[in-house]
């Protein structure tokens, strides 16, 4: 489970030009400096915003990291939508926490 | 008494970024109350503004995360989001750093805060920003409760929060006004973003506006979780207003927007002079 990692990395990228240019320029030499799994690494690399939903990524991260891809609102959404067709439900994070007792 | 104004309002970034996708008579109808708000601030004459917020992942982050931070810096910057994206430019921002250093040294007897000397602000203090200081020449505290990353900083601790920051306010001279800002129910950048509990936000409101600490603090964060999405959590941002104001709330505009992603709230609380806090101390200096 390297959740935090993978959020430390939208975490650095929202905030941080040099993270925005070293994303646009060398992803992979990006990614190598995190804890991720493989899965993690190809959310990333596909820029599939489902599966990082999927794993967990709050949306307060995520939405940003959308924008700066390109994604427009709806369109954000929609990913999210087809990550849970996809990929199943959430997995981890504050999102799992439905199943949470009272 | 140098609490001067609290006040209360959303700050999602749709409020400005998705301004005109909103029916155009409610986004007029919030967009003029909150004109009213900043009337209001204005009227009662503040050196400086403290911005309670529930900040998102801007500055605080999983590896620090404290309870309550409290900024110390002679300046701000934000929005840290793209200017297009949430439609306010980047700007800087005037602080108040002796006042901050004497809120902090005041709150620390009583509250295990961080203090900041760099602070980007996002959405969360920026759309607040945008609407009450559009010309961001007051200088502004800004305050951060955890919201966001569980484990969150209890109710009751936001509670004694405001009641500590009540106190420091009230051992300065100055007139500084305090604003809260957060979400009532809503699941913000989910699937379900649109989705508003308007029977949650009127009870809370209620409760809120009649000041009621026990009913406030009752509330787990399982069922708000369940009844009010993630975002319900910013409730700990009203609930230190209700404990440093110590008087009623007066509810000026509540309307569940959806495109905005939240029930847009308006609101004023009536700064009691001699809350409970003040006595208990006065009581204690004598």
């Amino acid at each position: 489970m390297t959740l935090y990692y993978t959020q430390k990395l939208l975490y650095s990228l929202n905030r941080d030009p040099s993270v925005q240019a070293h994303f646009a320029t060398d992803l992979p030499g990006l990614l190598s400096g995190f804890d991720l799994t493989d899965e993690e690494r190809s959310a990333f690399l596909t820029r599939d915003v489902g599966l990082l939903y999927v794993l967990g990524v709050n949306g307060q991260l995520l939405m940003h990291y959308a924008a700066l891809i390109g994604l427009a609102w709806d369109d954000y959404l929609e990913a999210m939508r087809e990550g849970l067709r996809r990929h199943g439900p959430v997995r981890a994070g504050i999102y799992a926490m439905s199943a949470a007792t009272p | 008494m140098t609490m001067v104004f609290a006040g209360a309002l959303s700050h999602a970034p749709g409020i400005t970024g998705r301004a005109e996708r909103a029916d155009p008579g409610l986004k007029d109808a919030f967009r003029g109350h909150l004109g009213a708000l900043r009337r209001a601030l204005l009227e009662s004459r503040p050196e400086a503004l403290v911005v309670i917020a529930a900040e998102h992942f801007a500055n605080f982050f999983m590896n620090n995360m404290p309870a309550f931070a409290m900024g110390m810096a002679p300046y701000y910057e934000g929005p840290i989001e793209d200017e297009r994206w949430l439609a306010i430019r980047r700007t800087r921002i005037p602080g108040a750093p002796r006042l901050s250093r004497l809120l902090i040294e005041g709150l620390l007897g009583e509250i295990d805060l961080a203090y900041c000397e760099e602070w980007k602000f996002d959405h969360g203090i920026m759309v607040p920003l945008h609407f009450l200081t559009p010309d961001f020449q007051l200088p502004v505290i800004p305050v951060n409760i955890n919201c966001q990353g569980p484990p969150l900083t209890p109710l009751a601790r936001a509670w004694t929060f405001g009641e500590a920051l009540r106190r420091a306010l009230d051992a300065l001279p100055e007139r500084v006004a305090v604003v809260a800002t957060g979400g009532l129910s809503h699941w913000p950048c989910t699937p379900e973003s649109g989705k508003i509990n308007v029977a949650f936000d009127r009870e809370f409101l209620e409760r809120w506006s009649r000041n009621d600490r026990a009913a406030l603090l009752s509330y787990t964060d399982a069922q708000t979780y369940r009844e009010a999405g993630q975002g319900g959590f910013e409730i700990r941002t009203f609930i230190s207003l209700a404990a440093a104001s110590g008087g009623s709330g007066h509810v000026w505009f509540y309307e569940p927007i959806p495109i905005y992603a939240v029930g847009c709230t308006v609101a004023v609380m009536e700064v009691q002079s001699r809350p409970q806090g003040s006595l208990n101390e006065a009581r204690a200096a004598n």
